[in-house]
């Protein structure tokens, strides 16, 4: 587990020597920050919920963004070798670089604890909510980030793993609200595998063990599935 | 040391490696020779838990390869083919990272850090980016990344392959100088390379072992054959031959083309045990001869590697 650690700070590291970081975390907040504000005075209701509400819908692009290098590059320039040859199993690779991205998932959405500071000052604002919302936060960005992880591991593109990670985040998001489609017998099933239903629950404020068990199998089919496709090219 | 058994690699439908067997017993340097495609690579990678054997077994020390592959990366420093690093990372932050992967505690890890950088001529390029660096530079950070906590088996892919010969002189000073206390495995096309700091020779094709044995022993395995080659000025090829053909030993006269004009570069292959060389010169001395080159030569590793290797 120790070898887990060293990969996620170098990992994390990674993300702020290049410039990525600093890219993803701007459109992050300038997007999500132009779309919270263009509303809020309107709506003249001292709440979170319209910047949670978003997430579902930004994530799915920013997350691959972030995650699409993880395994592609290593592949692609071959430092792969170099990683698994040293004392490591691939297990202690995919936890280090799954934290990483929930890491950068939790620093990104730091800056936005601000709104909520400076909401409270406006109105009477409601924590729980808040709180909920965050922890939704953190769990979609985990879930997607694995996502993610499992889009790199297959290609040695960044791009296609980019591409990949995002269609399969953005079904996952989009599902739910796409039910009409599917025959009832298999409704109730489709409707539990939509992450924007269990991201609006949490983020609602009401902390639901159900909810919590799909983000942390989500994160583990994920990850499950990126540990076969690298365990299949040995 | 290193106990590989019916070692086999299947990419599909294509055997890369077929059923090899080879012991490697402590500090032995190990060339393994091959031309390209032969499974050198696809060797070493199982050696190195990069890849799994589709059948066989690897044993290092006490460990199985299927069963406790981590100690035995614990045991292996591997530099890959080309050295694929980090390209975004400082040299230093990278050998400070492996170290730490590699479990070296604090004051160990700078000595150590330290120490690879002065041994493989790092000191001034810690600062670097990996990415700026030099082919030859790169190869000397895989180097250190291999060595960096000291281990008892060293694997190196090609360590000088794309080099300029000032930079393999130094690889293969590195090579020889850690070669003196570690197991060594490196694998190369280049006959001179692996003659020169190798114990022991290994020429793979296609797969499958076909020669095995230090240089000497794979020289002399290819047969007693030697040729003598003289220069010789103002004789004919007629008359040489008529004069050198009776003595013992002589079994062929070649005439090869000459360099210059007026000499005559004769080929003899000598066979049989006798020594044709003293008989060879009191010939010439008799005649009016000039004898500009005299040189016995067995075969070189090269013919033998040809040999071995060439389609029929």
């Amino acid at each position: 587990m120790a070898q887990a650690l060293h990969i996620f700070s170098k990992e994390l590291k990674d993300y702020f020597v290049s410039p990525i970081a600093y890219i993803v975390i701007c459109i992050f907040l300038l997007i999500t920050g132009w779309f919270f504000f263009a509303t809020f005075f309107l709506m003249d209701q001292a709440n979170l919920r319209s910047f949670f509400s978003m997430l579902p819908l930004i994530f799915p692009f920013v997350i691959p963004a972030v995650t699409m290098r993880l395994f592609s590059e290593e592949l692609n320039i071959g430092s792969y070798e170099m990683l698994m040859t040293l004392p490591v199993s691939l297990r202690d690779v995919i936890v280090g670089k799954f934290l990483a991205s929930v890491a950068f998932v939790a620093i990104m959405l730091v800056p936005t604890l601000s709104y909520a500071v400076w909401i409270s000052f406006m109105g009477d604002l409601d924590w729980g909510p808040v709180v909920g919302g965050y922890l939704g936060a953190i769990l979609l960005g985990s879930a997607y980030g694995a996502v993610g992880i499992f889009a790199s591991a297959t290609t040695r593109n960044q791009i296609i793993a980019f591409i990949v990670g995002m269609v399969i985040c953005f079904t996952l998001t989009l599902i739910d609200k796409m039910l009409f489609f599917f025959p009832n017998a298999i409704l109730p099933l489709i409707h539990y595998l939509g992450a924007g239903f269990h991201f609006e629950n949490i983020s609602r404020g009401i902390v639901d063990t159900r909810d919590i068990i799909y983000f942390l199998s989500t994160i583990f089919v994920a990850l499950y599935g990126a540990h076969l496709v690298m365990q299949e090219k040995r | 040391m290193i106990h590989v058994e019916k070692l086999t690699k299947y990419y599909g439908d294509l055997c890369a490696v077929d059923a090899i067997d080879l012991d490697i017993r402590k500090g032995e340097i190990l060339g393994l020779l091959g031309p390209n495609g032969a499974g050198k690579t696809t060797t070493l990678r199982m050696i190195t838990g990069y890849l799994e054997p589709t059948s066989g077994s690897i044993r290092i020390k006490e460990h199985d390869t299927a069963e406790d592959m981590l100690e035995i990366k614990k045991l292996i420093g591997y530099l890959p083919e080309s050295a694929p690093l980090y390209h975004g990372m400082l040299v230093y932050d990278y050998l400070d990272y492996v170290a730490k992967v590699r479990g070296l505690e604090k004051e160990e890890k700078e000595s150590r850090i330290r120490s690879m950088a002065e041994l493989c001529g790092l000191s001034g390029i810690m600062h670097k980016t990996v990415g700026e660096l030099s082919k030859g530079l790169k190869q000397r950070v895989g180097l250190a990344h291999a060595m960096i906590d000291d281990p008892e088996i060293l694997v190196l892919d090609e360590p000088t392959s794309g080099l300029d010969p000032n930079q393999i002189v130094e690889i293969r000073d590195i090579i020889r100088a850690i070669g003196r206390e570690k197991t060594i495995i490196l694998s190369t096309h280049i006959l001179s390379e692996a003659e020169a700091t190798c114990d022991r020779i290994v020429i793979i094709d296609k797969g499958k072992i076909v020669a095995d044995g230090s240089t000497e022993m794979l020289k002399m395995g290819a047969g007693q054959e030697k040729t003598v080659s003289l220069v010789l000025v103002g004789a004919g090829f007629d008359e040489a031959r008529q004069k050198l053909e009776t003595i013992r030993g002589v079994s062929r006269i070649d005439c090869e083309e000459p360099h210059h004009e007026g000499e005559l570069r004769l080929l003899l292959t000598v066979a049989g045990p006798d020594d044709p060389r003293p008989s060879l010169y009191h010939t010439i001395r008799e005649t009016d001869w000039t004898l500009l080159e005299f040189r016995q030569e067995g075969k070189s590793l090269e013919t033998i590697f040809r040999e071995l290797t060439q389609e029929d």
